[in-house]
């Protein structure tokens, strides 16, 4: 996993409540058994006009105008701006492996889905909840102000505005540390393997019927 | 000892070790396996060069993108055929406790399959990297979806990072009236609460509606608690729990069972145990559910019309409710049963079961497709499900009927096979979510129960079910 310090990016506004993974990933491309070139394909029925199949070349399919990302002014955006529960519905990892391969690195929003949330610090992929009155702000100066940029910097847990003002966010020390370092969950775990084969030996002699 | 919830003692009996921020290992006896979400994960721990740690706690299907007609022909899409082939070459090596391939007479959707099949016993950790994991929380488990680097942790560990969720409490009194069911209550309560409603949340469903429920009945609610939000929903152990899964084919047996049956009977929350949030609604208030809109919290009553943004003064959510209304071509004020069909669907891991495929052909016998639907699919939700309604002649109702019966598997609930909406159409259907393109691109999808589905391809357009004769 790619390590996250500090990122100074270009912001882009996806001003909708509840954006779905289906929304984020359809299900055609699912069916890959890959883990990266997602990017093209991300948000595909907002981004396109077409209905996109898996393994095709996107560079000349017919862009939607009204899609805020398909904006000459966002391109390039490394930081998205959304609203309350993004990332809700199915499980699908695709939908951070497709934010990623986009190109973004930090999401803000009032509020994420747990699964979502979850499955994007395994991807290096950062997602920060503000309040709601700090989003809408963002998303005013975001949409006033073309070239619009935030630093983040996850060790200090800070956004730091063009105006010079500094939001702080709130972030799991653990998720923090594996994030600031591209730490691998599983390298971290399997240092306690004895302890999980003691636990599993004393699991098993309570509830045999569990390990049939 | 003080008094617990069922989260609390499901959580405690599973914790390996616990980081000081609170992130817990959590020990997971069963893995649920299917081919879109594992390809990647068995590869990541192939590269890494690691082997799975207990093999014997996985259970394994294809559903997602197995086709539910012409089996003889097997799998015509390349695409999906190399993600099924993928996943049988990965069981193959690693080894299961049970697999089901495509075509098996057990295949099926993998929250069907597991209980069925006495897979998933209360008191268990289950996962799967699919959301609807949530579905075995009926049983008294602590059942959530992850994704698929949590698939490869587990398959590499035997646990999963987590840590603790908010317990909340939803509890449904009275008895439900005639024709309101499962399906109704869940959406009622996503209604309620809102899809977020949940999130950060493991949601117990209690009261005594829900105690008169069947396991099918409570593996619809659990199902779809992550619509609101919740990655867990769960209803503690009781007699109908443990009448279930006496004799499934791995269930324990013997001795076994009567000292699994003895904890199992502890699953429950104790009485006076404290939850974070209670929610509480009324069976006799729940009537037929129809969804509206583009999330499932866009719910209203049968009865009900299509709600206007314009009365709305939230700018978010006027706006979303606008967007929603645009895309399923829908004006506001019309009454809901003025909305019409062009297809339905009836199967899911929500609502494939036998019981589900009962109260749908309750409904069916003796009327045929309305002209105006252009085509009816059941699904059934396994093998044995489709064996289980063909013995009860449950098939021969729907046939006659002028419906579609098809082989198992997640089908048009989320539209990766074949059977998918045309753009524009417009479909009852008794899965669990209504986003945009969920049901194929363009395609406009109403959640329903069974029995409001049946009702809607008999009819042409939704009708209150209690009120056909
Ligand atoms: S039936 Fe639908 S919701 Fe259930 S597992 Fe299959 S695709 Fe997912």
């Amino acid at each position: 996993m790619k390590p996250f310090t500090i990122l100074d990016g270009l912001v882009a506004p996806l001003d909708r409540a509840n954006v779905d993974t289906d929304a984020i990933i359809p299900k055609q491309f699912l069916k890959s058994i890959k883990r990266s070139g997602f990017g093209p394909n991300a948000f595909d029925e907002w981004r396109y006009l077409d209905v996109g199949q898996p393994g095709q070349d996107c560079s000349g399919r017919p862009l939607n105008p009204d899609f805020v990302l398909n904006q000459p002014r966002y391109q390039g955006a490394q930081i998205l701006l959304t609203r309350d529960n993004f990332g809700c519905g199915s499980s699908r990892e695709h939908a951070p492996w497709a934010l990623e391969d986009y190109g973004f690195r930090v999401l803000i929003g009032p509020s994420f889905a747990d699964i979502f949330y979850n499955n994007s610090f395994k991807n290096g992929l950062l997602p920060i909840r503000l309040t709601a009155v700090e989003v809408d702000e963002l998303f005013a100066q975001c949409e006033a102000n073309e070239g619009y940029r935030l630093v983040v910097d996850l060790a200090a847990q800070t956004i730091t505005r063009p105006d010079g003002k500094t939001l702080h966010f709130e972030v799991d020390p653990f998720r923090k540390e594996c994030l600031l370092n591209g730490w691998d969950d599983i390298g971290l775990t399997l240092r306690h393997a004895d302890e999980i084969r003691a636990f599993e030996a004393k699991r098993r002699a309570e509830h045999p019927y569990y390990f049939a | 000892m003080e008094a617990q919830t069922l989260y609390e003692k499901l959580w405690s009996s599973h914790v390996v070790r616990e980081e000081a921020d609170g992130t817990a290992l959590i020990y997971i006896d069963r893995h649920l396996v299917h081919e879109v979400t594992s390809p990647q994960a068995f590869e990541g721990l192939k590269l890494a060069g690691r082997k799975p740690w207990r093999t014997s706690s996985i259970v394994a299907t294809a559903d997602h993108n197995t086709p539910t007609d012409h089996w003889e022909l097997g799998i015509q899409d390349p695409v999906s055929r190399q993600q099924v082939e993928t996943l049988d070459a990965n069981i193959r090596a690693s080894g299961s406790l049970a697999y089901f391939p495509f075509m098996d007479e057990r295949q099926g959707i993998v929250h069907v399959i597991g209980p069925e099949n006495g897979a998933t016993l209360p008191g268990m950790t289950v996962v799967c990297g699919d959301s609807h994991t949530s579905t075995h929380g009926a049983f008294g488990c602590l059942a959530h979806g992850i994704g698929t680097s949590e698939v490869e942790h587990v398959l590499a560990t035997q646990c999963l990072l987590q840590k603790k969720s908010k317990t909340m409490l939803v509890k449904v009194e009275g008895r439900l009236g005639l024709g309101v069911t499962a399906k109704d209550i869940v959406l009622a309560i996503i209604g309620r609460i809102g899809t977020a409603g949940g999130t950060g949340y493991a949601i117990e469903f209690g009261g005594s509606a829900i105690r008169a429920l069947s396991m099918e009945g409570r593996m619809t609610i659990c199902n779809m608690a992550i619509e609101a939000g919740a990655r867990a929903g769960m209803v503690g152990v009781d007699e109908t729990t443990i009448a279930y899964l006496k004799d499934r084919p791995f269930s324990p047996e013997d001795e076994a069972w009567d000292r699994a049956v003895a904890y199992w009977r502890t699953l429950r929350s104790d009485d006076g145990a404290q939850f974070d949030k209670v929610v509480e609604l009324s069976a006799e208030e729940i009537q037929p559910q129809v969804t509206w809109g583009t999330s499932p919290e866009m719910v209203t009553t049968v009865d009900g019309r299509v709600p206007d943004p314009a009365a709305v003064t939230d700018p978010v959510r006027r706006e979303g409710m606008a967007r929603a209304l645009k895309y399923m071509g829908l004006e506001p004020n019309t009454p809901i049963t003025e909305i019409a069909v062009d297809q339905v669907f009836i199967g899911s891991c929500t609502n494939s079961r036998i019981e589900d495929l009962r109260e749908a052909a309750a409904v069916t016998k003796g009327r045929t497709k309305a002209a105006n639907v252009r085509r009816v699919l059941v699904v059934p939700g396994s093998g044995l499900v489709k064996r289980q309604a063909e013995r009860e002649g449950l098939h021969e109702i729907f046939l006659a009927a002028g419906f579609e019966w098809r082989e198992p598997g997640c089908s048009m609930c989320l539209a990766m096979n074949a059977d998918r909406l045309e753009p524009g159409e417009r479909c009852a259907s008794t899965s669990n979510r209504n986003f945009e393109g969920r049901q194929g691109a363009g395609g406009r999808t109403h959640l329903v129960s069974p029995a409001m589905a049946a009702a809607a391809a008999v009819t042409g357009h939704f009708v209150d079910v209690r009120t056909l004769d």
